[in-house]
């Protein structure tokens, strides 16, 4: 601990740590000193280039800027005299000599700093003659505008570029009046390593960064902002909502709001007018001669009542399934599947994360007790070692990609990097095993094996906290190093060196995703990374676990609720008589103790005739699921298909009836993000048209059906939550008004936990399971040479439903293509942008080649965004025995130019 | 002239993927390194900083290709456009010009049809004022490459170019 300090700031005694700046102290104090270039929120180090924040020291009679100035026992420091303010000025005054005086019509107006210090500094008339740099703005890319002339060079954007996000992507370019901030001059932003973020424009403090839509689309004091959580991927990052007319005009953040620290991706930036998007749903549509018209809701929820009721009672309840969303709220789903299990009286209900983390939930249930993340986002900047296999995270995580660059790049700490591509990460990475795709096992077993001939396992871990541990020695013995090299492509030196880094490091991280879990060896690979982990004791503690990052903004929660065929909310199992008694009670229903089907099972039981209606709240299996085909075959054979949506998906097409439904902007409720947190959305814009919140339309149809079901708002629903899971049992949405809570939190006074399994795992002891390697299901051979292995880009998300009705994401990337090593390419004559024919055994799409050695030879790569180029044509159903999760990252394509 | 022989036979040329890579080889840039000498040497050997060079330089070291190009573009003594040949260097200095700088500028300006900070067509010259090239004592003074040249006149100024003209010609068809 620093030793505490006593100064005096403008007469007030303030007690400081030793180390303090003058500016920090002061802040402390409540005093507030003028700064430009430097924000304490972001916590960069200050630059003192603005020389704004100066203060007067009394002993020595001299200026200092407060921002980099350490406070000293004793100082006798003053923020504000003549000589101050006349400084200041003076400052403000040399800005605005070259700054265009065009306050009346700039956006950034009554937010921006160098405007509110003029006003607070009394500058009414330049001293100097106004000549505002002659240098148009440039806006390259879709989103981001920069306009040299309002520019005071204060260095916050390159700080937070490089520092921060480690982008890296701009930096001062030139010299004297001719300074600018740049990409390297001659790259276009599509050609930069920039990631369009647009981290700049927030933390710019005039409006030399802007977002081109924002333009004249409202200023500071017309906008109403409402704090919220990003509808994107498992971060759970809080965004602001910038609001004027009932529509979003930009999404902002805050260094002191939520977990990404200020920090935002593309998506969560520029990704969000899909909401506004004419589009949208708006009235309730059924199927009259083969086509979707409007209806009032009465007509539609009649007659879904009706032909449920009746396909229920003529099939029994489970001819009947549901598919939930991992996009909707821990309410909405929790009503889901309270509608599926008491009103329809089937377990027949499952969501996404099937497709994503079903052998997550499975495997660290079976080794640990509990299936999910075990740490903290927080943790990467304390952990000694990132251990990343099977995920992009820069892509796909954005804000957790940052945070693990932090900690390499700032912190030297050893990134251990396997993944089939050369990924952003790599470029970062100590060392980068690029290992064939699905083999995994082979790999882990391997590392497991160095640690062990060379007696580097955590003993004590081991013999207090583990079991089974003679059945993992044993099945580990046979996978050297040199054997794995065979199975992986890895040299041995590599896995040797990995399992040492690994081993060594005081607290270790593994971080995976669905590079370990889309595998019909899903579980297996989940199995092998709890073995690493517990092997060399790296759990129960900050900066170690095993962390399955998770997909959607809210498949945790999905799942928490019940999404799930087996479990009723917070994973109390449906066999289990007690718990179905304590839910019969609590629902005041008849509950099946017979576990449902789960999302392929279900295509594959319509595709048989065997169920005969799907009720979709906010997914599209047209297009998220494996062998698109076939899927599509099924729900044609359906007798009735529901879906509730916000667009007319490529799903909601083969509907029935669709329901409209709103979006997270236009409801409040809760989201769990990837680590377990729960946070607090709130409505800011009014839904449109006759669309309704998704809980409203289930509790609605629910009385249609004869089930009485009301609530007068989601903090109802969430109390109900809360007293029938005891994993949510202390998350109230009082509490959550003002704080995210991470599960489990069993009681009012709980306040989460960070981490899980301290001191306890949460089965008791952590258990070692023996894992063989088995290859995957479908390799190349010679009518198929080519291993495709599918998955995410930054620019968009999942279906595309909403990224690419999104203007700055679909302007990024409007097209598909297909990443082919260039060797390959060359052979089969192949250019890069020329399209190609990719065919499987189940089907064939055509789209562009992307020439790149991310791939490594006689592999290639496909995002399953594109509803014209479906990934998941290819894709083979295959799954895992236990999870009954797909193998979405290998299948044996063929390449022919189209 | 024998640095002549050392340079690229077209200046105009970007050097090749293997010609940056053997020169790099060479020069081992790596994380911790110096910066600013490592352009230097990258420079003395190619005239310029070829821009795929840098990028080069980036992947080696780690440091961003953003801020290479602050520090490049920061330093007037870097250019990342092929240079002539030779440099003609005129000081513009208060002494220099008392003493006549002007029509030496203006001399050379007209002898070679270019103006400050261009390069001829046939990449030979490349002409640029400086404020200063500190040998007052000598103004007005004239820089060839990294010969000085005092008490330039426009007569003596205009035979010294003559000379390298053909010189160079000379050089060119021996290779």
């Amino acid at each position: 601990m620093p030793q505490e300090i006593s100064l005096t700031i403008d007469n007030t005694q303030v007690n400081v740590p030793e180390g303090t700046t003058i500016l920090q102290a002061a802040l402390n104090a409540g005093i507030d000193i003028p700064h430009l270039c430097y924000d304490p929120a972001w916590g960069l180090p200050p630059t003192s280039s603005c020389r704004l924040c100066l203060v007067e020291l009394e002993a020595a009679g001299s200026l200092v800027p407060s921002c980099s100035h350490p406070a000293a026992a004793g100082m006798v420091v003053r923020t504000d005299t003549e000589k101050l303010r006349q400084t200041r000025r003076m400052v403000i005054e040399l800005l605005l000599s070259d700054h265009p005086h065009d306050c009346l019509t700039c956006d950034k107006a009554g937010k921006c700093d160098l405007q509110k210090y003029a006003y607070q500094l009394g500058v009414k008339q330049p001293s100097f003659p106004v000549d505002p740099i002659p240098i148009e703005p440039v806006q390259d890319g879709p989103a981001i505008v920069y306009d040299r002339s309002k520019c005071i060079l204060c260095g916050r954007c390159v700080q937070i570029c490089q520092n921060l996000q480690i982008s890296e992507a701009i930096d001062y370019l030139g010299r004297g009046f001719d300074t600018r901030i740049s990409l390297p001059p001659g790259q276009s932003r599509e050609q930069s390593v920039c990631t369009e973020c647009g981290n700049c424009i927030d933390v710019c403090p005039t409006g030399a960064m802007s977002y081109a839509a924002a333009e004249g689309a409202g200023r500071e004091w017309e906008l109403e902002t409402v704090p919220t959580i990003c509808p994107y991927c498992g971060c759970g990052c809080t965004i602001l909502m910038n609001i004027r007319k009932n529509r979003v005009v930009q999404i902002t953040s805050h260094p002191d709001l939520g977990i990404n620290k200020g920090l935002l991706c593309v998506k969560g930036r520029f990704g969000i007018d899909f909401i506004s998007h004419a589009e949208r749903l708006t009235a309730p549509l059924i199927r009259r001669d083969g086509k979707l018209v409007p209806a009032t809701w009465d007509q539609a929820l009649d007659l879904v009542a009706q032909r449920l009721l009746t396909i229920k009672n003529q099939f029994g309840p489970d001819a009947i399934a549901g598919l939930a969303s991992a996009k909707c709220t821990n309410e909405e789903n929790y009503i889901f599947q309270k509608f599926i299990r008491a009103v329809i009286g089937t377990n027949n209900v499952d969501h996404c994360a099937r497709l994503c983390h079903a052998s997550t939930v499975v495997g660290l249930a079976r080794a640990f007790g509990s299936g999910a993340m075990t740490n903290s986002i927080e943790d990467f900047e304390v952990t000694d070692c990132i251990f990343v296999i099977g995920s992009n995270t820069t892509e796909c995580h954005p804000i957790i990609g940052s945070a693990i660059k932090r900690a390499a790049v700032q912190r030297n700490a050893p990134l251990i990097v396997a993944d089939p591509r050369a990924i952003e990460l790599t470029e970062f990475s100590t060392i980068h095993m690029q290992q064939k795709g699905g083999t995994d096992v082979a790999l882990i077993n391997a590392m497991m094996n160095v640690i062990l001939a060379e007696d580097l396992a955590d003993k004590q871990f081991i013999a207090e906290r583990t079991e089974d541990f003679d059945q993992l020695c044993k099945a580990v013995e046979p996978y050297t190093p040199e054997f794995a090299e065979k199975i992986t492509s890895v040299p041995a030196a590599d896995i040797i060196r990995a399992a040492r880094i690994y081993a060594q490091a005081p607290a270790a991280s593994i971080v995976y995703s669905m590079g370990i879990t889309q595998h019909t060896t899903g579980t297996d690979n989940v199995l092998s990374l709890a073995n690493l982990a517990m092997l060399t004791g790296n759990l129960g503690k900050p900066g170690a676990g095993v962390n399955p990052l998770r997909g959607q903004n809210n498949v945790q929660g999905a799942c928490d609720l019940a999404a799930l065929p087996n479990v009723y909310p917070g994973y109390q199992k449906v066999d289990n008589p007690d718990l179905q008694a304590k839910f019969e009670k609590a629902w005041a229903a008849k509950l099946s103790p017979k576990p449902g089907l789960t999302v392929v099972e279900i295509i594959n039981a319509a595709a048989q005739g065997k169920l005969k209606a799907i009720y979709i709240m906010g997914e599209n299996p047209m297009l998220s699921d494996p062998d698109v085909n076939h899927v599509e075959k099924a729900l044609k054979n359906l007798d009735f298909l529901v879906v509730q949506d916000i667009f007319l998906s490529e799903t909601a097409q083969l509907a029935d009836v669709v329901l409209p439904a709103t979006a997270f902007a236009e409801k409040d409720g809760t989201f769990t993000n990837t680590e377990r947190r729960v946070q607090m959305l709130r409505a800011g814009l009014e839904p449109p048209g006759q669309s309704r919140l998704d809980w409203d339309i289930l509790c609605d149809l629910a009385r249609r059906m004869g089930y009485p079901v009301s609530y007068d708002h989601v903090s109802q629903i969430q109390d109900e939550i809360a007293s029938l899971t005891p994993i949510y049992g202390g998350i109230t949405y009082d509490r959550l008004t003002h704080q995210s809570l991470q599960w489990p939190c069993p009681d009012a006074d709980h306040p989460g936990t960070p981490y899980l399994h301290k001191g306890r795992f949460t089965r008791g002891l952590g258990k070692f399971h023996p894992v063989e390697f088995i290859p995957a299901k479908e390799l190349p051979d010679q009518d198929y040479p080519f291993l495709l292995s599918t998955g995410r880009i930054l620019e968009h998300f999942h279906t595309g439903t909403m990224s690419r009705r999104s203007e700055v994401l679909d302007e990024l990337v409007s097209v598909g293509a297909i990443e082919i090593n260039p060797a390959d390419a060359d052979r089969l004559a192949i250019a890069d942008g020329q399209n190609v024919r990719v065919a499987s055994r189940r089907g064939q799409i055509e789209i562009a080649a992307r020439l790149t050695d991310r791939v490594a030879p006689a592999t290639v790569f496909l995002a399953f965004h594109y509803r014209e180029a479906p990934a998941n044509r290819l894709t083979i159903a295959a799954l895992d025995p236990i999870a009954k999760i797909p193998e979405f990252k290998v299948c044996a394509v063929s390449i022919q130019p189209a | 002239m024998d640095q002549t022989n050392t340079l690229p036979v077209s200046p105009a040329a970007e050097p090749s993927h293997d010609q940056i890579q053997a020169l790099l080889d060479e020069l081992k840039p790596c994380p911790d390194g110096n910066l600013i000498g490592l352009l230097q040497q990258l420079q003395d050997h190619f005239g310029y900083l070829p821009a795929p060079a840098l990028v080069q330089i980036s992947r080696r070291t780690r440091i961003p290709l953003s801020r290479i190009y602050g520090v490049v573009s920061f330093y007037a003594q870097f250019y990342t456009s092929p240079r002539g040949r030779h440099t003609i260097r005129c000081c513009r200095g208060t002494a220099c010009y008392v003493r006549g700088g002007r029509m030496v500028i203006n001399a050379i300006r007209k002898n070679l049809g270019i103006d400050d900070g261009q390069t001829t067509e046939d990449m030979m010259f490349t002409f640029e004022t400086v404020a200063c090239l500190g040998a007052c004592a000598l103004s007005p003074v004239v820089m060839v490459d990294s010969t000085y040249i005092g008490k330039a006149t426009p007569r003596r100024i205009d035979s010294v170019l003559k000379s390298i003209k053909a010189e160079g010609s000379i050089s060119q068809e021996r290779q």
